[in-house]
């Protein structure tokens, strides 16, 4: 009777200290301009208040943009965190300044794809679209 | 609600039950999932509305509107921070525009609800417009009502920044609040056919700056001759006439909500306000209209898609040429789609 309206929902945030956001909102809005509906929570977010948002917004995806070094810390605690709150079935990506060595860590502990400087948009958008079309949350 | 439980296939029903279920015991995973289930129309919605209305539940709904840059969210946080220190949980809708070009929308209020981040009794849902005009979401009553089934006892709605005519707040909320800012004041002429009147209480944000006072004044000047919802005198609106509090005067606060100040006074008038509808039995006359407003916009969208499925658009397009070329009005076409549709009996059409 009714059809359907299924968007791709993407919580985008920036955790840790640094207040550098201007990748941030490029991401933003490349992501809307892609048709995703974007959540964008802001600067200075803790591990705990990304997943609680995560959850509250039934987002499929959640992008970090990390510049602070601290991604291997606080990567795999918001991926651990969202698994804990029974969300193991949404992607944790992100963009940032990550060594590839890193990247691989991190892709090991269930991390999706990390986009570094230099990234187009494009690329980004595709990853997500490619991931969401196989995931189990399209299929809800 | 059991007839229509009964026509949904096995894993939706299996969804819809389990979800109401986690919804009825306050299970917040629950109930954002059943707000994605029920804002993308996705099968087995309407028995998951059904069984999570089954809770009784009911909670008093804010509307918060106004002007882009008003304040709104930065309002909305400070008023649910009230409100958690009264003990009260709090549900909020948080709705932006949906770019009519690309789809997307960029849902940007949870910045400024940043002191909200941890507070679990608080449920903040961002939402997007999807092409429905007045300031709100298509399922944003729908959303209102998972909140409510799921124990959030106040509900927080904020608008789009919305000017004269995106008055859906007015249908969706028991006490609508206008933020305006002095920068708003050559607007607030305008506004006197539209956002003010669906206004109960007029909040002027951003106090601290010098042309408050003067806005201030001619807003009061303005609920003084009747305007708003319930003025003494009806105001122009529908509105004022059919469902205003008796006697209510719509105050017109100030604020300064970065700062807090002013918060608690709004939150008061919200009290006041809460009260004047319960026991002049207004509340229950405005759940009538709301309901009456839901139903009709039902039907409308039900006839809509089976003419679309009778018609198809190929029904439509063979149409718009006759019309386009001068065989056929407007009027005749669309009662021949009616007919043929089964919608209109042909010896029944006017």
């Amino acid at each position: 009777m009714t059809t359907t309206h299924r968007r791709i929902r993407v919580l985008v945030a920036k955790p840790g200290l640094d207040g550098h956001d201007r990748g941030a909102r490029v991401i933003v809005s490349a992501f809307r301009d892609a048709g995703f509906e974007v959540v964008y929570t802001g600067l200075h977010q803790t591990p705990e208040a990304i997943v609680e948002a995560a959850l509250q917004e039934d987002a499929d995806v959640v992008a970090l943009s990390i510049l602070s070094g601290a991604h291997m810390t606080l990567l795999p605690r918001v991926k651990a965190l969202l698994d804990e709150a029974g969300l193991d079935d949404v992607l944790v990506t992100g963009g940032g300044i990550i060594p590839d060595e890193d990247a691989e860590a991190l892709h090991a502990a269930g991390i999706g794809r990390l986009f570094g400087p230099g990234t187009r948009t494009g690329d980004a958008v595709a990853y997500i679209r490619t991931w969401f079309a196989s995931s189990r949350r399209a299929a809800t | 609600m059991a007839a229509v439980a009964g026509r949904a296939e096995a894993p939706e029903r299996e969804m819809a039950r389990s979800l109401a279920e986690g919804c009825g015991a306050g299970e917040r995973a629950a109930l954002a999932r059943a707000i994605s289930v029920v804002e993308d129309r996705r099968p087995g919605f309407r028995e998951l509305l059904a069984r999570v209305a089954a809770n009784g539940r009911r909670a008093h709904r804010t509307g918060i509107t106004g002007p882009p840059g008003a304040g709104k969210s930065t309002l909305a946080a400070a008023l649910a921070r009230v409100w958690r220190d009264a003990g009260e949980e709090v549900g909020i809708v948080a709705v932006d525009p949906t770019s009519p070009y690309s789809g997307g929308a960029l849902l940007g209020d949870r910045v400024r609800m940043a002191p909200l981040r941890l507070d679990r009794g608080v449920f903040i849902r961002s939402m997007a417009t999807r092409g429905a005009g007045g300031g709100l979401a298509e399922a944003v009553h729908d959303v209102i009502d998972l909140m409510e089934g799921t124990g959030f006892g106040r509900i927080l709605l904020e608008t789009v920044g919305v000017g004269q005519t995106e008055l859906g707040v007015a249908e969706a909320a028991d006490t609508v609040v206008v933020v305006l800012t002095p920068e708003s004041g050559d607007e607030v002429q305008a506004m006197k056919a539209g956002l003010a009147e669906v206004a109960d209480i007029f909040v002027v944000n951003k106090a601290d700056r010098p042309e408050a006072r003067a806005l201030v004044r001619r807003l009061r000047d303005a609920v003084g001759l009747g305007r708003g919802r319930g003025g003494g005198t009806p105001g122009a609106g529908a509105r004022a006439k059919e469902d205003g509090a008796p006697g209510w005067n719509p105050p017109v606060l100030t604020a300064v909500a970065t700062a807090g100040d002013g918060i608690i006074a709004l939150a008061d008038a919200v009290e006041d306000h809460r009260r004047s509808l319960a026991e002049s039995g207004v509340q229950e006359a405005r759940r009538i209209a709301r309901a009456e407003a839901r139903i009709r916009a039902e039907v409308r969208a039900v006839l809509e898609a089976h003419l679309g499925r009778v018609a198809g658009g190929g029904g439509f397009a063979e149409a718009a040429r006759m019309v386009a070329g001068g065989r056929e009005t407007v009027y005749e076409a669309a009662q021949r789609l009616l007919a043929g549709g089964g919608i209109l009996s042909r010896d029944l059409a006017p």
